[in-house]
C-alpha cells in the first residue's frame, strides 16, 4: 500500500541498503554494503573499532553530511525512496529518523526545553506540557525528574541523561531511532535500564543500534549485522559487511569464519 | 536550497498531523543568517582595507629619506621622524628588558610553582583585572611613581619611566602567554624528567621551558607590539613632540612614533596630516616586522612538533 | 634529610654523588625569585589603587565630592571652575554605547562565520586578518575617524561637525569588533560537536542550531568577549581625544564635539600641568572614576562566567 512501486522491496523494511559504499573525500571508508533493516525490529550493529559500523548509521539519517567531502554511491533507500535523492530534504529526514548518541549530548537548557526544543523548531501544534510528561514517561525518566523539570539537562546523572536524550529523541514522534553506542558511557545499572526501554519502544520504532558490546547486541536485537574491517596499503582501515543474518544464527551458527571468531571473542 | 517535496516519504504514523515544519521559511532565515554573518565578517576586512589604503595614498608620496632622518620642524616639509623613531626602539627594548624577564618568571612560577594556594588564586584574579584596566590608567601610575616618587633613578618624564610604565601594561599578556605556552607542553615530560632524580626546577629548566621557549617569545613579541603602538600613558608620562636630538635612555625629553603621529593629526595644516600618514605607515612597518617574526617562530615551532 | 633514611645503595655509591644540597637550594631560589616577579603584578595593582586614592583625596579636599557627582558643567580649566563629572561620564557612555552597537552584532556574526560558516581553510587565513585588525594602534584608528569617516559621514548626516561622537563612536566600534569577535568565535568553537549533531539530528536546520543551541552554550564566553568590548570603548583614549573634540558638555547628540574622560586626562597631560596643581590632581580624579567603572565591569564578568560557564566533562 506504501510501497514505491519501482523498487522490490516488501513492506516491513524500513532500510534498503544495495551495494552501498561510503567514502570520506576520495577514502573508502565502507565498502559493498547489502542490508534490508526491517520496520519494528532492533538490529543491531556490530564489529572491531574502524569498521565502519558508526558511519553506515549516519548515513541514515544522513548526519554524514555535516562532514566535508562525506558521501556515499549505491543504493540506500527508507521505505522506498532514495535518501540522498534530490527531492529529499536532510532537515525533514532527521525529524522523522530520530538519533541517540554514544555520549549523552543533554543541551544546556532545562530539562523541560531539552524536550521541548525539537518540538517547537518542527513546528509541533499540540499541548507541549503533555508532550514533555509523555516522552519522558516513554523513556522511563518522568517519575525521576518531574519535580526538576526546570533544573538544567547537565544536572542529572550519566545514565538519566542518555534516557533524557531518547526523551527527546521520540519527542518528535520519529519513524525510526538511531542509537550510535547508547550504553558505552554508562555503568551496568543505567545499560540494563536503556536495554529495557528498548524492548518497550520497539514496539513503535524501528531501531538500529551500534554496539561494541556482544551481550547486549544478543540481549537486545532481532537481527545483526557483522562488520569487519581490513587495513589498506595506506595504513588505513576500511571496513565492510561480513555477514547480515537473524541475531540467533550470527551469534550461535554464523555462515562465515570470522563471525564465528568475533563473537566467541577470539578477536576485536 | 533544495526543493523539498512533502510527500516524499510515505506516512506511517500520524505525526504528520502533530507537526508542521515550514520548511521554506525556515530556510529563509537560514539564508538570511549565513548572509548577514558573511556581510559582518567582510565588512570588518574591508573597513582593514580601507583604512590602509588610506593610509597609504595619502602618506606614501611623503615617505623618503629625509623624512626618516630629520628631525622635527615648524615647516611639514621639513620635519622627520628620526627623534621619535630612536625614541620608539628605545622603548621596545627597555620594555623588553623588564617586562620579559619579570613576565615570563611570574609566568613559570604560577604554572609550575605555585600549585593552588592562596598566593596564586590572588595572583591569577589579580592578572586578570588588570589587563582590561586602561592604558591610561597605567600612564597615570606611571606619572606619579616613576616619573615623581622614582625621580633620582629615572630621571622623571624619560625613556627609563616610560619603558617601566609600558613593561608593568604588557606584563600581564607576557605571562598569560607564558602559562599558556608552558600548558602545551605534555606533563609527562615533566614526570619523565622528575623520575629520573631531577628537581622540579631543573626539569623546567632543561625540559619544559626549551620545548615552551619558541611560544613564549611568540607571545612576548605580540605584546610588545601593543606597547609600541600605545599612545595614551606616553602623553600621561610627558612623551615630548619637539625633540631636537637624539634621545637617551635618561634624558630629559624623549619622544615616540604614536606621540609624533597624534601630533601631527592634531595640527590644523594638512601637510601636516600627510605627515601624520607618512608616520603611521613608519609605525606599522615596525609593527608588521614583529607580527611576521612573531608568526614565523609560531610557524616554525609548529612543523618541528609534527 | 630524607634521603638518609634510604637503604644505602649497595654498588656504586662511590660514582654518584649528586649535590642534592645545591639542587634544593637552587630549586628554592627559583621560587623566591619567580614569586617575587609574581608579587610585581600585584604591586601594580596596589600602585595604581593608593595612587588613584591619594590623589583622589587630595582632591576632595579641594573639590567637594557633592559637586563632583551632582554638577553638571565641567570646567576645571576655567577660573569659575565647575567639577560635574557625569559631562565626561555622558560622552564617555555616549561613544561607548555607540561602538558596542557597531560592535557587538558585528562581532557575533562574525565570529559565527568564523566558526560555524568558513571553511577551514578560509577560517585559518580569516582569524589572523581579524587578529591585525585587533593590532593597529588606536591612533591609527584616530586618524582614519578623523580624516576617513568623519567626512563621508557628513555628506548625510545634517549637522555633523568635523569633530563627533558618532564618527568616534564607530571607529570605537570597528576597533574593538575584533576583541569581541575573536573571543566569542574561541567560546563558539569550544562548543562540543555533539551538541550540534544532537541539534540537527532532531531536525534542526544550522540556523536554528546556531541559534538555539550553539550560542546559548557559549553564552557566558560571549558575554565575557563583550564585557572586555565594553572596558576597551570605556578606557580607549586616542581615538575619541582626536575625532570626538575636546568640548565638555553634557549632550546625547551625536554630532557635536564631545570630551570623554579619557580624552581630558590627554588634555591636562599634554598640557604639562604642574605636580600637585588642581588640574593635576583633577586628571586622577578622573582616572579613578574610570578606573571604578572598569573594575565593577570586571567584577560582573567574573561573577556571570562564574555563574552561568557550563562544564563539558
Amino acid at each position: 500500500m506504501q510501497t514505491n512501486p519501482s523498487t522490490a522491496v516488501g513492506a516491513g523494511t524500513t532500510f534498503h541498503v544495495a551495494q552501498a559504499n561510503y567514502y570520506y573525500g576520495s577514502f573508502l571508508a565502507v565498502s559493498n554494503v547489502n542490508l534490508d533493516i526491517p520496520e519494528r525490529k532492533i538490529t543491531a550493529f556490530i564489529g572491531p573499532s574502524g569498521c565502519g559500523k558508526s558511519t553506515v548509521l549516519r548515513c541514515f539519517n544522513r548526519l554524514n553530511d555535516l562532514i566535508p567531502g562525506a558521501h556515499v554511491e549505491g543504493t540506500i533507500q527508507y521505505r522506498g525512496v532514495d535518501l540522498y535523492d534530490k527531492s529529499v530534504d536532510a532537515t525533514e529526514l532527521r525529524r522523522r529518523i530520530g538519533m541517540v548518541f554514544q555520549k549523552p549530548n543533554p543541551f544546556p537548557k532545562s530539562i523541560y526545553e531539552n524536550i521541548a526544543f525539537g518540538a517547537r523548531i518542527n513546528g509541533y501544534k499540540g499541548d507541549m506540557d503533555e508532550l514533555v510528561e509523555r516522552s519522558l514517561r516513554k523513556a522511563a525518566l518522568w517519575e525521576e525528574v518531574k519535580d526538576k523539570l526546570k533544573e538544567s539537562g547537565l544536572s542529572i546523572s550519566g545514565g538519566q541523561q542518555q534516557r533524557l536524550c531518547i526523551a527527546r529523541a521520540i519527542a518528535i514522534e520519529p519513524e525510526v531511532l538511531l542509537m550510535d553506542e547508547p550504553c558505552s558511557a554508562l555503568d551496568p545499572i543505567s545499560t540494563l535500564r536503556v536495554e529495557d526501554l528498548m524492548h518497550e519502544l520497539k514496539e513503535q520504532f524501528t531501531i538500529v543500534i551500534v554496539t561494541h558490546n556482544m551481550q547486549q547486541a544478543s540481549r537486545v536485537s532481532d537481527m545483526t549485522a557483522f562488520y569487519n574491517a581490513q587495513a589498506t596499503e595506506k595504513g588505513g582501515k576500511q571496513g565492510y559487511l561480513v555477514e547480515y543474518a537473524p541475531t540467533q544464527t550470527i551469534f550461535n551458527n554464523p555462515a562465515q569464519q570470522a563471525t564465528q571468531d568475533y563473537v566467541s571473542g577470539r578477536f576485536g | 536550497m533544495t526543493a523539498t517535496d512533502p510527500n516524499a516519504f510515505s506516512q506511517s504514523s500520524s505525526a504528520e498531523q502533530h507537526f508542521s515544519s515550514d520548511l521554506s521559511g525556515r530556510y529563509r532565515l537560514d539564508n538570511i543568517f549565513r548572509i548577514a554573518s558573511w556581510v559582518a565578517t567582510v565588512t570588518a576586512l574591508v573597513v582593514l582595507a580601507f583604512l590602509l589604503i588610506d593610509v597609504l595614498i595619502d602618506g606614501i608620496p611623503r615617505l623618503d629619506w629625509q623624512f626618516i632622518t630629520s628631525f622635527p620642524s615648524r615647516s611639514a616639509e621639513r620635519a622627520g621622524i628620526l627623534a621619535p623613531l630612536v625614541g620608539t626602539i628605545w622603548l621596545l627594548f627597555v620594555t623588553a628588558l623588564f617586562a620579559f624577564p619579570i613576565g615570563v618568571g611570574a609566568g613559570i612560577f604560577l604554572e609550575e610553582f605555585a600549585g593552588d594556594n592562596l598566593f596564586a588564586r590572588i595572583l591569577e584574579v589579580n592578572i586578570g583585572n588588570l589587563a582590561a584596566v586602561p592604558s591610561i590608567i597605567y600612564g597615570l601610575l606611571g606619572l606619579a611613581v616613576f616619573v615623581r616618587v622614582f625621580l633620582p633613578i629615572t630621571g622623571g618624564r624619560t625613556v627609563f619611566s616610560a619603558g617601566l610604565t609600558l613593561a608593568l601594561l604588557i606584563l600581564p599578556v607576557i605571562i598569560v602567554a607564558t602559562r599558556e605556552a608552558l600548558r602545551a607542553v605534555p606533563s609527562s615530560l615533566r614526570q619523565a624528567g622528575m623520575a629520573l632524580g631531577a628537581t622540579r626546577w631543573q626539569t623546567v629548566r632543561e625540559h619544559v621551558l626549551p620545548q615552551a621557549f619558541p611560544g613564549i617569545l611568540t607571545g612576548t613579541i605580540l605584546a610588545l607590539s601593543r606597547a609600541i603602538g600605545e599612545t595614551a600613558p606616553l602623553i600621561v608620562i610627558g612623551a615630548q613632540t619637539f625633540v631636537p636630538f637624539v634621545p637617551s635612555f635618561r634624558g630629559t625629553g624623549f619622544s615616540a612614533l604614536p606621540i609624533q603621529i597624534f601630533n601631527w593629526v592634531g595640527r590644523p595644516q594638512a601637510e601636516f596630516h600627510v605627515n601624520a600618514a607618512a608616520g603611521i605607515i613608519v609605525l606599522m612597518i615596525v609593527l608588521v616586522a614583529m607580527n611576521a617574526t612573531a608568526i614565523y617562530l609560531r610557524n616554525r615551532f609548529q612543523a618541528e612538533k609534527m | 634529610m630524607t634521603t638518609s633514611q634510604l637503604p644505602d645503595s649497595p654498588q656504586n655509591s662511590g660514582l654518584w654523588q649528586p649535590n642534592r644540597q645545591l639542587s634544593k637550594s637552587m630549586e628554592l631560589l627559583a621560587k623566591i625569585v619567580f614569586g617575587a616577579f609574581g608579587l610585581v603584578s600585584i604591586a601594580t595593582t596596589i600602585g595604581i589603587v593608593l595612587t588613584l586614592i591619594f590623589e583622589t583625596f587630595l582632591f576632595f579636599q579641594e573639590v567637594p565630592i557633592w559637586n563632583f557627582l551632582t554638577d553638571t558643567q565641567w570646567t576645571p580649566l576655567f577660573t569659575n571652575s565647575q567639577y560635574g563629572i557625569i559631562v565626561l561620564i555622558s560622552a564617555t557612555f555616549l561613544t561607548s554605547f555607540i561602538a558596542l552597537i557597531v560592535a557587538m552584532p558585528m562581532g557575533i556574526l562574525a565570529a559565527v562565520c568564523l566558526s560555524e560558516y568558513a571553511p577551514s581553510g578560509l577560517r585559518k587565513w580569516l582569524k589572523p586578518a581579524l587578529e591585525i585588525l585587533a593590532g593597529v594602534p588606536t591612533v591609527v584608528f584616530g586618524y582614519f575617524a578623523l580624516f576617513f569617516v568623519s567626512p563621508i559621514l557628513e555628506t548625510f548626516v545634517p549637522g555633523l561637525r568635523p569633530f563627533n561622537g558618532l564618527s568616534a563612536g564607530i571607529v570605537l566600534g570597528i576597533a574593538i569588533l575584533p576583541t569581541i569577535a575573536s573571543l566569542s568565535e574561541d567560546a563558539i568553537y569550544a562548543v562540543p560537536q555533539s551538541l550540534r549533531q544532537g541539534s540537527y539530528a532532531l531536525g534542526a536546520t544550522k540556523r536554528e542550531t546556531v541559534t538555539n543551541v550553539v550560542l546559548p552554550a557559549a553564552l557566558s564566553g560571549i558575554v565575557a568577549s563583550f564585557i572586555l568590548g565594553i572596558a576597551r570603548a570605556v578606557g580607549e583614549t586616542m581615538i575619541v581625544t582626536i575625532a570626538a573634540g575636546q568640548n565638555p558638555r553634557l549632550t546625547l547628540d551625536p554630532r557635536v564635539p564631545i570630551q570623554t574622560m579619557t580624552s581630558f586626562i590627554v588634555q591636562v597631560a599634554k598640557g604639562d600641568a604642574p605636580t600637585g596643581s588642581i588640574e593635576f590632581i583633577t586628571i586622577f580624579a578622573v582616572g579613578m572614576t574610570l578606573f571604578l567603572i572598569t573594575l565593577v565591569l570586571n567584577a560582573f564578568s567574573f561573577w556571570f562566567v562564574g555563574r552561568f560557564r557550563e562544564k563539558y566533562e
